[in-house]
Formats: structure tokens, sequence, C-alpha cells
């Protein structure tokens, strides 16, 4: 009897977390194109709902109700388990992220290493995906994101190293904590803007949506893909971005902490700050999308390799050089 | 500083990135050049060469005269009349059928007519559900211009100085 309440205790939790997820992953659709066409001078969607906010949810329906189509020489097992685990692993790694103080899933001291194991698993549902489809264009492009999310992955790396070394803990929320007197953005800036390009990359956003270039690979991956699956891969995209949006707001915005510790602000409770800070980033993301051109592939990989990988490893060595002789490691 | 240093720099401080985005953020308030279309309409000049329409005198007569030279002219050959003479003894058109699936739009059936009698409207809102509902003939025609007078005679009126 026990056990059963302990699980549904944790199936509650469960639920209460990936549902609003799932929901604002929604929204963030929205606010995407809104953002999107607001720089090109459209209206966006806004004829479904209020404001056209139920835009999402109508598409969701329509892949819902269209026919799932498996071309007769794809591996079907796989073919079905690729936007499955997409999906999956997109929402898995949210069981860490802390709202504020209290509102965490999963409070594992490890956290951040959980989501980099995560998210590197993430790129398995997109290989699986263009082998199984047994098609040119969507192997292509599993080729090229797999190539992708693994180079900019070890730039993240070296990222996040910079964190912890300020921060001294692997436990998210501590990471958060360690940010009460001054966000990790201010003194790692340069960090900053690098952790935002290669989450650009990490996500497969534009500029570095080259695995789902239109022009030369039709839609990548998701070529041979139709109805639910489809909507499932979409999902798991978006959820992605969410979720890289939520790391760097953890890492470097200081998580649920308000800006100033002042009255106004530290009234505000937490959980709204940290959806704030979310959505600021977010919007950034949609912006780069709306202005920038996308990258040739051998650009990608030059920026990846030969410039945020040695940079990030010399700003590891600077940042714990400072922290060394100034005697600022964290206990 | 030569080419390649101020190049460098640029690029490290990401400044033409950051002026694009400035520009977007820009952008996101300007005016939307969205026309949210049954909603609102875009203008059309007087010129605009839409739907079809026979035309009547003030006086109910109707203006066609059978002279057929709009059928002559259409480069589709989108027009059939034939004609009669009426019990008074005028010519009158005892047929007058356009299909407008043939039809070009290019209005020269309009500027052929030497008494003003087939127009073409303001209206472009005529999207069938059938084939057959697009073969125009003379009763629809004469019920386009009857419906949409006010706006064919207003047109008339404001581009005959450029005729």
């Amino acid at each position: 009897m026990d056990y059963a309440i302990y699980f549904f205790n944790d199936l509650l939790k469960i639920f209460a977390l990936v549902i609003p997820v799932l929901i604002s992953v929604a929204m963030i659709v929205w606010v995407d194109r809104r953002v999107w066409g607001a720089v090109q001078l459209r209206k966006g969607p806004n004829v479904v709902g209020p404001f056209g906010l139920f835009q999402t949810l109508a598409d969701a329906l329509k892949y819902i109700f269209k026919e799932v189509i498996i071309p007769v020489r794809a591996n079907k097992v796989i073919f079905v388990i690729a936007p499955i685990v997409t999906m999956s692993l997109a929402l898995v790694s949210w069981a860490v992220i802390p709202f504020s103080e209290s509102l965490v899933v999963a409070d594992i001291n490890v956290g951040i290493l959980y989501i980099f194991a995560v998210s590197s698993l993430g790129v398995y549902g997109i290989i699986m995906a263009g082998w199984a489809s047994n098609s040119k264009y969507p192997f292509l492009g599993a080729l090229r994101s797999a190539a992708q999310m693994v180079s900019y992955e070890v730039s993240i790396g070296l990222i996040i190293i910079n964190v912890l070394l300020c921060a001294g803990s692997l436990n998210l929320k501590d990471i958060v904590l360690a940010q009460k007197n001054i966000w990790f953005a201010i003194p790692l800036f340069p960090m900053f803007v690098i952790f935002f390009i290669s989450a650009l990359a990490e996500t497969n956003r534009p500029p570095f949506d080259l695995p789902e270039a239109e022009a030369e690979l039709v839609a990548g991956y998701q070529t041979e893909y139709s109805g639910m699956m489809y909507a499932l891969f979409w999902l798991g995209e978006y959820a992605n971005i969410l979720l890289m949006c939520g790391l760097g707001t953890i890492l470097f915005l200081g998580g649920w902490l308000s800006p100033i510790d002042v009255y106004p602000f530290n009234a505000i409770p937490g959980p709204i700050w940290f959806i704030f800070k979310i959505l600021l980033l977010f919007f950034l993301f949609a912006m780069v999308k709306a202005i920038v051109p996308r990258y040739r592939y051998d650009q990608l990989m030059r920026l990846g390799w030969k410039i945020f990988l040695p940079f990030s490893l010399f700003w590891v060595v600077l940042t714990s050089a400072f922290l060394y002789f100034f005697n600022l490691l964290p206990a | 500083m030569n080419l390649k240093t101020s190049r460098l720099l640029k690029t490290v401080f990401l400044s033409e990135f950051v002026k694009s985005l400035y520009l977007a953020f820009i952008y996101i308030f300007k005016r939307r050049a969205t026309v949210n279309y049954p909603f609102e309409k875009g203008s059309i000049s007087p010129r605009f060469r839409g739907e079809h329409a026979l035309r009547r005198y003030p006086d109910g007569e109707e203006r066609c005269i059978a002279c057929k030279l709009c059928e002559a002219v259409c480069p589709a050959q989108a027009i059939t009349i034939e004609a009669e003479p009426r019990a008074d003894g005028s010519r009158r058109t005892t047929r007058y059928d356009i299909d407008m699936l043939k039809c070009i739009y290019c209005g020269l059936c309009q500027e052929s007519c030497p008494v003003d009698a087939i127009v073409q409207g303001p209206n472009f809102e005529f999207a069938t559900e059938t084939r057959e509902e697009l073969y125009y003939n003379k009763e629809k025609l004469m019920e386009n211009g009857d419906k949409w007078e006010k706006e064919l005679a207003h047109n008339i009126r404001v581009d005959k100085s450029f005729r």
C-alpha cells in the first residue's frame, strides 16, 4: 500500500510537470511564429482563439487525425521508435529543472550531468529516424545532425565546466543559489554568448538548421514522417529548445532568483521569474531565426571545432586560474 | 585600423548581428503590411478588371446593341453572342454568354464596347464550387450589372478623362 501511494505521488508529480511543459511548448510555437511574423511585417497566426493562441492546438489536432504513413522499405520498428525517443528524451530532461527552491521533480546532485547525458542521447532519435527511413534525404539530414550535435555538445560541455568552476556544484539548485550575488552571465559573458549560439546549433535552430535545410534536404530526417509521428518530432524539437532556454536561465541568468533583491522584485514568486527569463531567452531564439541566414556546413563545423572549442577551453583555464589566484574557489 | 582587424573585431563582438537584432526589433513595432483579407480589403483602382457585367440605361433599357465587337476582339474567344431584331425593331442580343474560365480578364471587350454595355466591375470574389457556374449567360450578366451599377457608373465616370 505504501508503495502504491509513493508511486502515485510520483506519477502525479510527473504529470504536474509534463502537462504544463507540453502546453508551454504549444504556446512557444505560437510565440515563435508571431515573433517571426512580426519581424517580417506580417501578423502571424491570429485567427484560432484569442490572438491565435490555439493555433498550435489546432495544428496538433490536424496531425493526430492525419494518416501515419510508414514507407515500405523502412525499418518499421526503428522508424516508429525514433520520434518516441526524441520526444521522451526531450521531456525527460525536465525532471531536474528547478522552477524554484522547492519546485523540482528530481533534486539529484548530478543534475547538470544528467541533462548533458540525456541531451546527448537526443541525437539517437534523429539518427534512428534518418537510418530507418531508408531514403536519401533523411539519411543525409541525420548524418549532418549527428555531426552537428556532437560538435556543439563538446563546446557546451566546456562552457558548463566554466559555470561549475564558479558554482562548485553539479546540482542545478546549488548552481542557481550560487548566483545570489551576481548572475554568471556577467562575469562569464563571452561564455553566455557562446552557450547561446551552441544552444542554437544543439537544437537545430536557424542559422544552424542544416539537418532540415529545405532547399537541399527537403525536410532532413523528418522527410518520410507524417501525421502524429511528425508532430512528435516537432514537439520534441520545441521541448528541447525550451529546455535549452531553461538551462541557459539556470546556468547564466540566475534561474528563479529576481534580478535585484529589493522589495517589489523579490515579492514575485520564483517560478514566474524563471518562466519570464525563459521567455526572454526564447524571444532571442525567435529573433535569431528571423534575422540570420543559414550557415554552410563547413562554416558550421569550423565555428564549432576551430573557434568555440579552443575559446571555451581557454576560458576554462582563465576562469580556473582567476579563481585559484584570487582564492575565490567555491568551498 | 586595417581591414583585417576591423573584420576580426566585427566578428568577435558580433556587431553585425547586434545591429540586425536592433533592426529586427524596430521592425516588430512597425505597421503590419498584412491585410486581414476577408475582413479588410485592399483598395481597388477604378480600372480594375474583375467580374463582367452588362449594364442598362437609367430608364431600364439594356445598353447592348449586339454589335459583336466584344466577341470579335476577345482574344480568348470566351464571348458568344446571338442577336435578333426585337418586336419594336431594335437590335438586341438573344444570347450573351461569357465563359469565365476562358476569359483572361484583358479588358478588351470593355474597351471595344461603343455603348459601355459590357464592363468589368470591381468584384473579384466570384469563385464557385463547380465549373458550370462560371459559364455566365445573359441573365447572370444583367443581374451583375444591376447589382454593381453604382460602382460601375462611378468607375466609368472617374476614368473617363483618361480614355
